[in-house]
C-alpha cells in the first residue's frame, strides 16, 4: 500500500474509533448539540421581539430577529463542537494509547485527522438539527438548492478551520481545565461582530473591531447565502480567514504533535 | 539457551537522555540476541522506562544510537515500528473501547484485513482469557484484565520483538503469574522480549540476561546464574544465647565466621539438607545449645544490593569482591 492509502485507511480507523468516543460519552454529544439550541429559543423569544424591532425591517419583530440571529447561533455551535475538540485532544494526550499510537507503523498525523474528521460530523449533525429547530419555530429561507449547498460548505469550512486551531489548543494545553479554557474567547466572537444586533448600532471602537474580525464575514455570508442576499466580498474574505486558521491551526497542532511527548 | 544468532534483535551504544538538566540515562551499550528475553532491573528512577522510550521510537536520545530489528530508530523509526510490539508501564488501551473493539483498532491499524483481523482478535481474547468480557468497555477491566488486554494488544500484528515496561508492577500475586505465563508462551514462539522490572524474582523467573540498571548506568549484566555467582556464597547463620554457647561452638565448626557482640556464627554452606544435618550433629557432638538457625542462600537481592551500593537490609553480610 502507498502512503496515499495507508493515510486515507489510518485516518478512516481514528475516524471510527472518534465516533464511537462519542456514541460512549453521549452526554457530550448532546450537550454540544443542546447548548445552541437553548441559546436560539433563548434569542428568538425572550430578547427576540425588542431586538427585531430594533432590526427595523419590513417583518419587525421575532420573526424578522429569527431570520437575523441564525447565522450566529450556528457559529456558536461550532465554536462549542470545537472547544469540545479541544477538551478530548487533551484528554487523548494524556491517556497511554497516544504512546501505543506513536510507537506503531501509522500515517502519524492519523490521531489528529480523526479528531478533526470526527468532531465535523458531530458538528455538523449539531447545525443540522439547530437549523431544522430553527425551521420549526418558522424560520423559512428563500435560499435555492445551490445556495444552501454552499451553506453547508462555508460552514464546513468554518468548522474545519476553527477544529484544527483548537486541536492545537487541546494539545498546548497542560490539562482539561486549560483546554476548555483557551477556545473560551471565541464563544464570545459572535457577539463582538455581526451576530446578534448589526454593527452600525456599536460604539465607534467596538464597530471596528467587529467589522474586522474573521467572524463578521463568515455570518454575514451565512446569513446572505440563507436569506438570498447580497454577499459582496463577504464571502472572499471568510474562505480567506478559514484557509489562514485552519494553515495555522494544524501546522501549530502538528508541531506539538511531532515533539518528543516527554521532555 | 540455545545458539545465539549472528544479528541481534536490539542493540543499543552509549545512548543518553536528559530531561532538562537531570541526567537520566549515563550512557548505555547493551545487546540483545535474537529470540532471547533481556531483563533490564533496577529501582524506581534508574531510567528503565526511558531506554523503553527510546528503544520504541517514543523519544529521541541526546546521544548514541541503537538499532532494533536491525533498522535505526533515529534513522527509520518506521521500519522499528512495524517490527515491534510495546506494552507501556502506562495501560495503554482505550477505556471508552470494549476489549474486541481496541484489539480490532490494532488490526486496522497494523493494516490486516477484515478477516484476518477478526481472527487475530478472537484469537488473542481466548488465548488471553478475555473472551468472557470482550464485548464489555475496558473501563470497567480489572488491572489484571486490563494489563492483559494491553499486552494483547501489542501482539496484534505478530511482533518479533516485544518491549514490556513493568508488565506486572501493581499485579496482585496470581495475575503475575498469568503473565509470566504468557510472556512464556511467547518466548516459545520466538519472539524476543526486552523486559523491564523492579522485581528481581521476575527476571530470574523469564530473563536469559539480566542487566542491572542504576541511576542511568549499567552497572552490571550477565545471565543470572553468572549475576549470582558475584555475591558471598550462601550460609548458615547460627545465633546463640549466651557467649559460652558461642564459645563451645566454635573450634567445633572449623571454617566459620565468629560474631562475639552479635553472638552469631556463620558457617559457609550452599543450603542443602546434608551439609545441615553434618552442622548438626557437629553441634549435638559439642553439646552446644543453639538459640536460633537461619539458612540464606544468595538471590537476586544480594547481586543488586551489592552492586548498587545501597545499604542492605542484612548488614552481616560482606561486600562483594
Amino acid at each position: 500500500m502507498s502512503t496515499l492509502t495507508y493515510a486515507v485507511a489510518d485516518s478512516a480507523t481514528m475516524l471510527g474509533r472518534q465516533v464511537r468516543h462519542m456514541l460512549r460519552y453521549l452526554s457530550m454529544t448532546l450537550m454540544l448539540i443542546g447548548m445552541p439550541i437553548v441559546l436560539l429559543l433563548l434569542f428568538v423569544y425572550v430578547f427576540g421581539g425588542t431586538l427585531g424591532a430594533g432590526l427595523g425591517g419590513p417583518a419587525g419583530g421575532r420573526q424578522e430577529y429569527l431570520e437575523y440571529v441564525l447565522p450566529g447561533i450556528l457559529l456558536i455551535a461550532v465554536t462549542l463542537g470545537a472547544t469540545g475538540t479541544a477538551i478530548a485532544v487533551n484528554m487523548d494526550m494524556t491517556e497511554g494509547i497516544i504512546a501505543r499510537f506513536r510507537t506503531m507503523a501509522i500515517f502519524r498525523p492519523s490521531v489528529l485527522t480523526g479528531h478533526v474528521l470526527g468532531s465535523m460530523l458531530q458538528t455538523m449533525l449539531s447545525l443540522a438539527v439547530v437549523t431544522a429547530v430553527a425551521v420549526l419555530i418558522g424560520f423559512r429561507s428563500d435560499a435555492t438548492p445551490v445556495e444552501w449547498l454552499a451553506t453547508v460548505g462555508v460552514l464546513a469550512a468554518i468548522t474545519f478551520a476553527l477544529t484544527w486551531l483548537c486541536v492545537a489548543f487541546g494539545m498546548v494545553a497542560k490539562n482539561p481545565e486549560g483546554a476548555s479554557n483557551l477556545p473560551q474567547p471565541l464563544v464570545f466572537l459572535p457577539f463582538l461582530g455581526s451576530g446578534f444586533v448589526p454593527t452600525d448600532s456599536m460604539p465607534t471602537a467596538l464597530r471596528w473591531f467587529a467589522e474586522y474580525q474573521p467572524f463578521t464575514p463568515m455570518m454575514d455570508t451565512v446569513r446572505g447565502l440563507l436569506l438570498g442576499t447580497a454577499i459582496g466580498n463577504s464571502g472572499v474574505i471568510a474562505l480567506a480567514w478559514c484557509a489562514a486558521i485552519a494553515l495555522v491551526g494544524y501546522l501549530w497542532a502538528r508541531k506539538l504533535y511531532n515533539r518528543d511527548p516527554i521532555r | 539457551m540455545t545458539t545465539i544468532p549472528s544479528r541481534p534483535a536490539i542493540r543499543a551504544s552509549g545512548l543518553r537522555k536528559s530531561f532538562g538538566d537531570q541526567l537520566v540515562l549515563d550512557g548505555i551499550d547493551l545487546e540483545v540476541p535474537e529470540g532471547t528475553v533481556f531483563a533490564l532491573l533496577g529501582p524506581n528512577g534508574a531510567g528503565k522506562t526511558t531506554t523503553v522510550h527510546i528503544l520504541s521510537t517514543l523519544i529521541g536520545a541526546d546521544a548514541g544510537e541503537a538499532q532494533v530489528g536491525g533498522h535505526d530508530v533515529a534513522g527509520d523509526p518506521d521500519a522499528v515500528r512495524s517490527a515491534i510490539g510495546v506494552t507501556g508501564q502506562l495501560t495503554a488501551v482505550d477505556n471508552l473501547l470494549t476489549g474486541e473493539e481496541n484489539l480490532l483498532l490494532m488490526a486496522n491499524l497494523r493494516h490486516l484485513g477484515r478477516g484476518e483481523g477478526r481472527r487475530r482478535a478472537a484469537e488473542l481474547l481466548a488465548q488471553f482469557d478475555l473472551a468472557e468480557v470482550a464485548r464489555k468497555p475496558a473501563a470497567t477491566y480489572s488491572g489484571g484484565m486490563r494489563r492483559k488486554l494491553d499486552l494483547a494488544m501489542g501482539l496484534v500484528g505478530d511482533p518479533r520483538i516485544v518491549f514490556l515496561d513493568e508488565p506486572t508492577t501493581g499485579l496482585d500475586p496470581r495475575s503475575r503469574r498469568t503473565m509470566w505465563q504468557l510472556i512464556r508462551e511467547l518466548v516459545a514462539g520466538g519472539v524476543t522480549v526486552f523486559l523491564t522490572t523492579q522485581y528481581l524474582e521476575e527476571a530470574d523467573e523469564l530473563a536469559d540476561r539480566i542487566a542491572l540498571l542504576d541511576q542511568g548506568k549499567l552497572v552490571a549484566e550477565g545471565t543470572p546464574d553468572a549475576l549470582k555467582r558475584r555475591i558471598p556464597g550462601g550460609h548458615i547463620r547460627l545465633q546463640f544465647a549466651y557467649p559460652d554457647d558461642l564459645a563451645a561452638a566454635a573450634p567445633a565448626l572449623g571454617e566459620a565466621t565468629r560474631d562475639d557482640d552479635a553472638l552469631t556464627l556463620q558457617v559457609p554452606s550452599d543450603g542443602d539438607v546434608k551439609s545441615l544435618r553434618a552442622l548438626l550433629d557437629r553441634l549435638d557432638d559439642a553439646a552446644v545449645e543453639v538459640a536460633g538457625l537461619s539458612i540464606h542462600t544468595p538471590d537476586l537481592d544480594d547481586v543488586f544490593l551489592t552492586l548498587t551500593g545501597q545499604p542492605t537490609k542484612d548488614n552481616e553480610k560482606e561486600p562483594a569482591r
